[in-house]
């Protein structure tokens, strides 16, 4: 599989240099990492300065170079330093605790988008102007409305003044995280409302690009051919133009992730979520440089394996771009 | 002369010249009300701060201006501290607006060429700039402002401008680059190769008229990015909040809980505004595919033959032979208004040729 070899490649060089930026940005940022621990604690006397500076592992002797290589090999064993903001919690525990939240709820509700909004597309392309297709103003408007704005609304009405859905927060109170039931029907509970949002303001794009696709397919010969076949619409619909159709979908699926993690932020921060964008925002607040390099690291590391992955798919699933890439 | 044209016509009718009257009607309807409805917002944006009844900032210490609802003098109400909240809403428009567009131009610019560069030279050249593109992409535009707004000073829109545009190209980038990949094995670019022509030249009046319709269909993407992460970041704070934009006023909207206070007026203009301009964009969006792509259409429009519609499914076998023969045209404009018509859209890439 030399594609998916070169692909990999290409995701390895891209996270290096994600890597390098991470480690130069919050360095050639204003704003102190000692300093903002320092006036956490008033009792600390001036003293301290240069021990909270090894500790926090910011202030390290050598050149810029020994520090970036060191660097590099904390971040192989997974070392991200100790957070200044919940000192002296270790950040890879902190991440521990807030990773799964994320993935968990923005990873349910984007696939649920994604497939509900490319089976609505197939149907509003093979019936151009049917019912599926009239869906698809009011969607694209609440695709429109900024996230943020549905989502407090919709938590003012529903949770605030109905009590249908609880506010924010990701679990009930006074419950102790575990795997027993009634902490999960907990946090199933309170997850429903942020990701019913996140599904119902994403799911018009995957439509739209799969409509659109979807018609252009139907336009194709092979399309005709079969139809001429006699082949039932319902083969015709699935085997031959939504199959084809798929691929661009997929590779929007992959562009798309990025987008993802950015409202899955806002949707943290909406409903006070526990997960990792919350925790970036109120990182970044606190001047907590590893917490901030090491969340960033997170989500650049994801989205490129999500991308590698749909290449995969992609790769297994069109033997065109199998031959593509042969001949390349 | 006059003598020659008995059957004269009305003024009425002499003043609607009948082709302009035909290419508006033939606009999809979803165009046409998008452009309306984005008219009316660039309309606001210029005039807006000019006609503004107040100083959006002037903060009115009457105590019954505080938390008003819409009246004559304050047409939808005021803020906490007695701030017109239609200023706002005029002078928030033109900021949002503009640092939109200008995030839209930069970065569309950046898109197509880094896009059409990198599908046509290929190779090397393409695995760069791929790889470029994907770096870009792959750092989350919102964490990555998040980080740098939060610590860099916060006045102006500059920062936010170019940071928004240096991370909002790579998207289009991709997506161009597929397009242009795909119309890269068309006959009619062999043949442009057959001719003589440039390289630069099947850029510029091949490759890239062929994907108008895509490329602006990025740029409006672009721009509802930018609308959609401006005010998103001024939501959170991370922006210069002493600037009314609609974001800064939703920002202070919320940190007042307008919402819990029942504040309607304060807290819907702006988020109405922006989902308003955002539908304008996705309308026109769908309007500029559709123009390009007549099949997306609405089956409303689509002509009845006996009282069926057509069907999608149905082309015509005489459409089918004309786009056989498409390398007929050499001029360059019939090139690129055919870059328009349905058969250029229409004509499929030789899946042979792409897979040799």
């Amino acid at each position: 599989m030399p594609f998916i070899a070169r692909r990999l490649a290409f995701y390895v060089v891209a996270l290096w240099v994600a890597v390098t930026a991470n480690f130069f940005i919050p360095r050639a940022m204003p704003g102190d990492a000692v300093e903002a621990v320092m006036s956490k604690f008033p009792d600390l006397t001036p003293t301290a300065y240069h021990a909270i500076q090894a500790m926090l592992g910011v202030g390290k002797a050598g050149s810029l170079w020994h520090q970036y290589v060191s660097y590099l090999g904390d971040i192989v064993h997974l070392n991200f330093g100790i957070s200044s903001s919940e000192y002296p919690a270790p950040v890879s525990t902190i991440l521990g605790e807030t990773i799964p939240w994320t993935l968990t709820l923005v990873g349910t509700a984007t696939v649920i988008a994604f497939f509900l909004g490319t089976v609505l597309g197939i149907l509003a392309g093979w019936r151009n102007g049917g019912w599926a297709d009239r869906l698809l103003p009011a969607l694209m408007f609440l695709q429109a409305i900024p996230y943020f704005f549905l989502a407090l609304i919709l938590l003012t009405v529903l949770a605030l003044n109905l009590h249908v859905f609880p506010i924010g927060s990701g679990y009930g109170q006074g419950l102790v995280p575990g795997w027993h039931w009634d902490f999960i029907s907990s946090a199933v509970y309170h997850s429903l409302l942020p990701a019913f949002t996140i599904v119902i303001t994403s799911v018009a794009g995957w439509m739209l690009q799969m409509r659109n696709v979807m018609i252009t397919t139907i336009g194709e010969d092979y399309v005709l051919a079969a139809q001429a076949k006699g082949l039932p619409n319902r083969r015709i619909v699935y085997t031959y133009a939504a199959r084809n159709a798929l691929l661009p979908q997929l590779q929007g699926f992959g562009l798309a992730l990025g987008f993802v993690v950015s409202g899955a932020i806002i949707m943290e921060i909406v409903f006070s979520y526990p997960g990792i964008g919350l925790l970036l925002v109120n990182a970044v607040t606190s001047d907590d440089f590893p917490l901030t390099q090491a969340i960033f690291l997170v989500i650049t590391f994801a989205v490129l394996l999500a991308n590698l992955i749909v290449d995969i798919v992609i790769v297994l699933a069109d033997p065109r771009a199998r031959a593509r890439e042969a001949v390349r | 002369m006059t003598a020659a044209l008995p059957i004269t016509t009305t003024p009425a009718q002499l003043a609607a010249p009948p082709r302009q009257l035909g290419r508006w009607r033939r606009l999809p309807l979803k165009a046409k009300v998008g452009a309306a409805l984005l008219g009316f917002f660039v309309l606001a944006a210029i005039i807006g701060p000019m006609v503004a009844p107040y100083d959006p900032g002037y903060q009115n210490p009457a105590p019954n201006l505080s938390l008003a609802g819409p009246s004559a003098a304050h047409l939808l109400g005021t803020t906490q501290s007695g701030q017109d909240v239609l200023s706002q809403l005029l002078v928030g428009i033109r900021l949002t607006l503009e640092l939109a567009l200008l995030v839209g131009i930069i970065a569309t610019a950046l898109s197509v060429l880094v896009g059409v560069t990198a599908a046509f030279l290929g190779g090397v050249w393409d695995e760069v700039l791929l790889l470029l593109s994907n770096v870009v992409l792959v750092i989350p535009a919102l964490p990555l402002l998040i980080v740098l707004l939060g610590y860099l000073p916060r006045t102006g829109q500059t920062a936010t401008i170019l940071v928004l545009a240096g991370l909002g190209w790579p998207w289009g980038a991709r997506v161009i680059r597929a397009q242009t990949l795909s119309i890269r094995n068309r006959d009619f670019i062999a043949a442009a190769r057959e001719t003589g022509d440039h390289t630069w030249r099947i850029l510029a009046f091949e490759i890239v008229p062929n994907q108008v319709s895509l490329i602006a269909a990025n740029f409006v993407n672009t721009v509802l990015y930018a609308i959609g992460t401006s005010v998103a970041l001024a939501f959170i704070g991370l922006t210069n909040l002493s600037s009314w934009s609609l974001g800064t006023m939703l920002y202070w909207a919320e940190s007042q809980q307008a919402l819990q206070l029942g504040a309607w007026w304060w807290f819907v203009p702006p988020g109405l505004a922006v989902a308003l301009m955002g539908t304008s964009l996705v309308l026109l969006n769908t309007g500029i595919d559709e123009l390009g792509n007549p099949r997306l259409r609405d089956a409303n429009e689509r002509p009845k033959i006996n009282g069926r519609r057509l069907q999608p499914t149905a082309p015509t076998p005489v459409l089918h032979a004309t786009f056989e023969q498409p390398e007929r045209t050499p001029s360059r404009v019939a090139a690129f208004l055919r870059s328009f018509s349905r058969e250029a859209y229409l004509s499929s890439p030789k899946r042979s040729e792409a897979g040799r």
